[in-house]
């Protein structure tokens, strides 16, 4: 049977024909439809991890219980899982585990284009990358294979492309026979200590070469033998761009770029009179061949920044490129805080306090777009809260009090609560906002610990924020509506000014919730038109529900856009006018 | 079947059912025999960022990326998003427009203007474009919400392919209750 799917809605099905009998994961773009399309195979344990070092520990623990581990995640949460992978690495597994790491060139929603096949290395596990749906369906259950057979996990990296883009896969039906799970004990391979571990070393550097050696044969490497004037060595999505363009060129597509099958790359580059190394990000493959000894082409001609594309390509193979038509520069169309979004209120406030705010991973990174201009520092999930401590340190006591870190609910219970223990260990005098929306909304609204939900829908127990804060020591705990900007205000500035640590949370559900009962949409509100002086108050909030109409001579007035506003009543506070209220 | 690879590209602004009409087509297209690759970018959709999908269909599609400058056909959701778009259009390519304007954040707080006349830009560039009101056929046919069903229609008039795979493809995307309004919004978007 043949269907139309998305690299990760493939993979899904790949660890379903596999066997997989749990999968864990915290969501991040471009992976978080692998989990969310896993939950419709019944046979699979699938929930949302705390976060990512979390959810592969729960895979390992699958894994030495014997049963099939499905693990996944966005390149930069390899970096939070990094610390369990390069351990796994040496203990190897009972039942594979197959860890996921779905890279985001281009950055179209990260905050850096770190190439992960440099994991692969740095942790000697061997890594699989498809090109198509098809082959993330097959290289999936082609890495359970693997990791069982050699005793390692293995790792499956696809970039934004692969995993957001659809093709035709044929299906197949899922594996049968696998032995059931149960426990056994085997300390020697997996309790680390140093006497195990040093034991364990060289089975991993064994295993890296015989997994070399087994690639030379392994029907994923595949030479493509043409036209031999042009030789081109590449991976994953760079090799549709090599066969747009380069119809004729004899390619060696590697299926699996960590171990290289050194044989194959040496036989490959003695019939072609021209080698090139086509790859986006780091020159991974390049830089192993020339270590080989072979003369190559590489990042001389392909760009090391960013993803590629066929008129890239085509630039660097000097071939021809179309006529375009072009158009003048126009206005760009940023995304946005949704109308009645419930951090707007709060950034709109910190502006105007001025505050230095140290900022975190989630919708509420949109605070730093014009006319909100209310974010500092961004770095990485948690980060929000390390950072605010450390500033604090080196300023005067009067700049200290300027210092907000502003953190989600997700992102705080994935890596924000160990910052905020060491705010109130070291007594940094920092304040701290929580913007508890009640779901992982960046990502496209997913569940987590305080959402009283799992992945797979079933009610659970909700955490109680305030409760968990108090308990790490927090003195000062305040809740309040992000709705009342007047009480925003006069909560922020008590708490920044206070000399010692402090948390605000500020508690409403994010609007794009479908839930019953979680958000409800208010009545829109309208501008009194006559009442309005044009002043462009309201427009400070950047609310895409608010709209200004130009008038004669410069003039205007605001309005509002009736099927956009959700009524929350925060563009009624800042109308000095009272010209905006509910409709007459 | 030619080895011609058809380009197809669908802009709009997120909200308006850009990628699900992606999915019609493209489910469409592979029950009609060819190889289809779809590609866009998820995430900031849904907040009134720009929406982008690439849908290519042959023998044998490499690329799930249209080459710069090689679509056959841009279908646009809004005006501004379907000529921003342009320079991927192919010289002698077509163009389907929604007769729609809305305002990137940018205009709506007053900082930018939205241009003026981009259907007539769009008409002198493209000789041949059609521009229909989406909106008031969806609207005829019982929900406005089904506009893009309305352009998937018009979109059906460029392509041969029989009619009976768009129908099965918007019966199995569709949910039930929507199903016969979006039925007569595609035969009205097809009679455009």
């Amino acid at each position: 049977m043949k269907e139309i799917l998305s690299g990760n809605e493939a993979i899904a099905r790949g660890a379903y024909e596999a066997g997989v009998r749990v999968a864990s994961a915290y969501p991040g773009t471009p992976s978080t439809e692998i989990l969310e399309n896993i939950i419709q195979y019944k046979e699979i344990d699938a929930s949302w991890a705390p976060n990512e070092k979390v959810a592969l520990e729960v895979g390992i623990g699958a894994s030495f219980g014997g049963g099939r581990a499905l693990v996944t995640m966005k390149h930069v949460g390899v970096n939070v899982a990094a610390d369990p992978l390069f351990t796994l690495s040496y203990t190897g597994v009972r039942g594979g585990l197959v860890l996921v790491t779905a890279d985001d060139p281009e950055m179209h929603s990260s905050q850096n284009e770190q190439d992960n096949r440099n994991y692969a290395k740095f942790a000697k596990v061997p890594m699989l990358e498809p090109a198509d749906s098809q082959e993330c369906k097959d290289f999936t259950r082609l890495a359970f294979e693997l990791s069982e057979q050699f005793d390692t996990p293995v790792m499956l990296r696809t970039t934004t492309r692969t995993s957001h883009g659809k093709s035709v896969v044929t299906l197949a039906e899922p594996v049968t026979g696998l032995p059931a799970p149960r426990l056994e004990r085997n300390a020697a391979k997996l309790v680390m200590l140093p006497a195990n571990a040093r034991r364990r070393h060289p089975f991993v550097e064994e295993r890296t070469i015989k997994m070399g050696e087994f690639g030379n044969d392994l029907a994923v490497n595949r030479l493509e033998l043409r036209d031999t004037t042009t030789g081109v060595i590449t991976a994953g999505i760079s090799y549709q761009y090599v066969r747009e363009v380069l119809p004729e060129a004899s390619v060696l597509k590697l299926g699996m770029v960590w171990p290289l099958p050194q044989k194959l790359i040496r036989e490959f580059a003695g019939k072609v009179q021209k080698l090139y190394v086509v790859e986006e990000l780091d020159p991974f493959i390049e830089e192993q061949v020339r270590a080989m000894g072979i003369a190559v082409i590489g990042k001389e001609i392909i760009p090391i920044c960013g993803e590629l594309t066929p008129g890239i390509l085509r630039r660097a193979f000097n071939r021809p490129e179309p006529a375009v038509t072009t158009v003048e520069k126009l206005p760009g169309r940023p995304p946005n805080m949704c109308a009645g979004c419930p951090h707007r209120g709060i950034f709109y406030t910190l502006n105007q306090l001025k505050a230095y705010v140290t900022g975190d991973i989630g919708c509420y990174t949109l605070g730093f777009f014009p006319p909100l201009n209310a974010m500092d520092t961004c770095v990485c999930m948690g980060a929000s809260i390390g950072n605010a401590t450390g500033i604090t340190k080196v300023l005067s006591a009067e700049e200290r009090q300027k210092v907000v870190a502003v953190i989600g609910d997700s992102t705080f219970l994935h890596s924000g609560i160990t910052g905020l223990l060491d705010m109130v260990y070291n007594k940094a005098p920092a304040t701290l906002i929580i913007l508890d929306n009640r779901i992982t909304a960046m990502t496209g609204r997913q569940e987590n610990p305080a959402s009283g939900f799992t992945l797979m829908g079933e009610e659970t127990f909700q955490v109680d924020l305030p409760q968990l804060v108090k308990t790490l020591g927090v003195r000062h705990v305040q809740i309040v509506d992000p709705y009342d900007l007047a009480e925003s205000k006069r909560i922020l500035q008590e708490e920044m000014a206070r000399p010692e640590p402090s948390v605000v949370i500020t508690q409403r559900p994010c609007v794009l919730i479908k839930r019953a009962g979680v958000f409800e949409s208010g009545e829109p509100l309208e501008v009194k038109i006559e009442l309005c002086s044009g002043c462009k108050a309201c427009m400070k909030l950047g609310c895409p529900a608010i709209v200004w109409q130009a008038g004669e001579g410069g003039k205007g007035k605001a309005t509002i856009d009736p099927l956009l506003c959700t009524g929350c009543n925060v563009c009624e506070q800042v109308c000095k006018l009272s010209a905006i209220g509910e409709k007459q | 079947m030619s080895d011609k690879i058809t380009n197809i590209l669908m802009v709009g602004v997120g909200g308006q059912g850009t990628l699900l009409a992606s999915e019609v087509l493209s489910e469409t297209l592979m029950q009609a025999g060819f190889d289809v690759k779809k590609s866009e970018i998820h995430g900031m959709s849904q907040r009134g960022g720009s929406v982008v999908s690439h849908v290519r269909f042959g023998k044998e599609v490499h690329s799930p990326i249209i080459p710069e400058g090689d679509a056959d056909i841009i279908l646009g959701f809004e005006l501004l998003e379907t000529y921003r778009y342009l320079p991927l259009l192919k010289k002698g390519g077509r163009v389907v427009a929604n007769d729609l304007r809305i305002n990137p954040s940018v205009v709506s707080t007053g900082g930018e203007k939205y241009p003026e006349g981009i259907a007539n830009k769009l008409r002198q560039l493209v000789p041949d474009c059609i521009i229909l009101d989406g909106l008031k056929l969806a609207t005829e046919a019982g929900n406005p919400k089904a506009a893009n069903t309305v352009l998937i229609g018009a979109l059906s008039k460029q392509l041969n392919v029989d009619e009976k795979y768009w129908l099965a493809a918007i019966g199995k995307m569709v949910p039930k209750k929507a199903l016969d309004v979006n039925l007569r919004a595609f035969q009205l978007g097809r009679s455009v």
